[in-house]
């Protein structure tokens, strides 16, 4: 409580008048910490950011367009087809998980899956910290996880792009691209021919490759409760299951690549209607 | 002099009619044309300071719409020297890069504006992610975005056919080739021989009206990338937009 003093020397009390000041008082209010709201017009102030957005934009875009034109190539003949056919950049990306993907993978689960859970990210994040400033250190989960999927799109749109040349073999930017580069020699195999190879019978190899694909999904949905309980029961039963299932797609296509580069594996399961 | 001119034009019945209030340079003025321009008031009349901080948001989604209206622009300039058809389409764009006066311009403003907004629409949503902007009470406003960036890209994949080069001809046979690969509804999907689709009746033929890419493919990429996108695209701005004002922005306190 302040001094009676100093109320006094703020606002004299006067006899005459109906009001006065009573006490002031320190301690911390509803806007603590919060500045006073400090807003201005949006005529001119906003208005005006976007004006000079947009005109440096154009004017960017326009200095590109007197050395950079859209690209033409010859008239569309289905006599000639170029080597390699090359989707638009932005889904090289999915072009280039053909390699290790059928292309109802590559092409359509995986896609849809992307989207999926990318319309689910709200509803599974129930971190409530970390809004309207640039936070990594208080949702390092979040950030991480969503980090890596974002990465890998850019990441294979750019190997799409730029190491990818006649048969779709990899190219380093300083190799003859005109020239064609021999496959590599490297017979893939399927994880259940390996198993047989091994000596396991042939059923018991195929469902041994069920059983692997199942136990991935398992050890996903089972470990993380196991290591974090709180945060776990946190997220309840149907968010924790679609976290971790999600999750566990999104490391599936390194995984994916690492099996084919490390080991030559093509599928690590085969059913009679589709492979993995 | 000029001063009564001005004066008497400004009270005149026409200008009345058109602007409501004087120019924006009171408050009391500055407030009315917000809520009385129909392109402003997307806008609210007071912001925080802190929001007009350009490293929270980069202008980056206030950009990918900028991109938008560029290529309407640039779009509906090069429809007017354009045939979808395969013996003239391929004609109209070598005409649009030599004989059409500002043609090449305009095809290169909206070839590089494209690949610009499809980059834009990827960093801004980065952006959203990074600030944790999606989190309670936007998640909806997220979801629209999340189909705004698909839809984006499906609006740059149909218009890279209509050229009708070879690299139009080739990247929409590898994308349709995946189509046809769709599980249940695609003639080379898991399930989808079993469910009686063949190369004549599944998704793909379905989007390119044919078995190969040819004119009914062209036709149709064209009317989704001249009217159909750009349709639902506008509907999902108009929502996207409109829930920011309601939702409110997340910046700063």
């Amino acid at each position: 409580m302040a001094e009676r003093s100093t109320t006094e020397n703020i606002y004299p009390r006067n006899q005459k008048k109906s009001y006065a000041l009573m006490e002031l008082v320190k301690g911390q209010g509803f806007q603590t910490r919060k500045q006073p709201e400090d807003t201005v017009f949006v005529w001119p102030h906003l208005l005006y950011i976007e004006l000079i957005a947009a005109l440096v934009s154009l004017a960017i875009l326009l200095w590109v367009c007197t050395f950079k034109h859209a690209p033409l190539e010859d008239m569309a003949s289905s006599d000639t087809t170029p080597n390699p056919m090359k989707a638009p950049w932005y889904f090289l990306g999915l072009q280039e998980l053909l390699v290790f993907f059928d292309p109802w993978l590559a092409g359509m689960v995986l896609p849809v899956f992307i989207i999926v859970g990318m319309l689910a990210i709200p509803y599974l994040d129930i971190n409530p910290k970390g809004v309207g400033y640039w936070a990594w250190k208080e949702r390092p989960f979040a950030i991480w996880t969503f980090m890596f999927g974002f990465l890998q799109w850019w990441v294979f749109i750019i190997i799409g792009v730029y190491f990818r040349g006649l048969d779709w073999q990899w190219y380093m930017p300083w190799d003859d691209w005109t020239q064609h580069k021999p496959s590599s020699g490297a017979t893939l195999n399927d994880m259940n021919v390996i198993l047989h190879g091994w000596g396991v019978g042939e059923t018991a190899a195929n469902l041994a490759t069920y059983a692997m694909t199942i136990g991935y999904f398992a050890l996903f949905l089972i470990l993380p409760v196991l290591l974090w309980r709180k945060f776990s029961q946190q997220l309840g039963v149907v968010r924790y299951l679609l976290v971790w299932s999600l999750f566990a797609l999104l490391m599936l296509s390194p995984i994916k690549v690492f099996l084919r580069l490390a080991f030559n594996i093509k599928y690590f399961m085969v059913t009679p209607w589709f492979k993995l | 002099m000029i001063d009564r001119l001005v004066t008497f034009i400004r009270d005149t019945q026409l200008w009345q009619s058109i602007f409501r209030h004087g120019y924006p340079e009171t408050d009391r003025n500055q407030s009315l044309i917000m809520f009385s321009s129909v392109l402003l008031h997307l806008h609210p009349v007071k912001i925080k300071r802190s929001a007009l901080r350009f490293r929270y948001t980069m202008c980056l989604g206030g950009l990918s719409a900028f991109m938008f209206l560029l290529l309407t622009f640039t779009g509906i300039f090069l429809m007017f020297y354009y045939v979808p058809d395969t013996r003239q389409a391929y004609n109209n764009i070598k005409d649009l890069t030599s004989n059409v006066f500002m043609g090449e311009l305009m095809r290169d403003l909206h070839k590089w504006s494209a690949e610009a907004m499809v980059f834009l629409v990827w960093a801004h949503m980065f952006r959203v992610f990074m600030t944790g902007s999606y989190k309670t009470p936007r998640e909806f406003n997220w979801g629209i975005g999340v189909i705004l960036l698909t839809v984006t890209l499906l609006l740059s994949w149909t218009g890279y056919l209509l050229p009708w080069d070879q690299l139009a001809l080739w990247a929409i046979t590898v994308g349709t080739k995946m189509a046809e690969a769709t599980p249940f509804v695609g003639n080379a999907g898991p399930w989808g021989p079993q469910l009686g689709f063949t190369i004549s009746n599944d998704i793909r033929f379905l989007l390119i009206g044919g078995t190969v890419v040819g004119q009914n493919a062209l036709l149709r990429f064209y009317v989704l990338h001249c009217v159909a996108l750009p349709v639902i695209i506008t509907l999902g701005m108009v929502v996207h937009f409109w829930r920011i004002r309601k939702d409110g922005f997340s910046g700063p306190l």
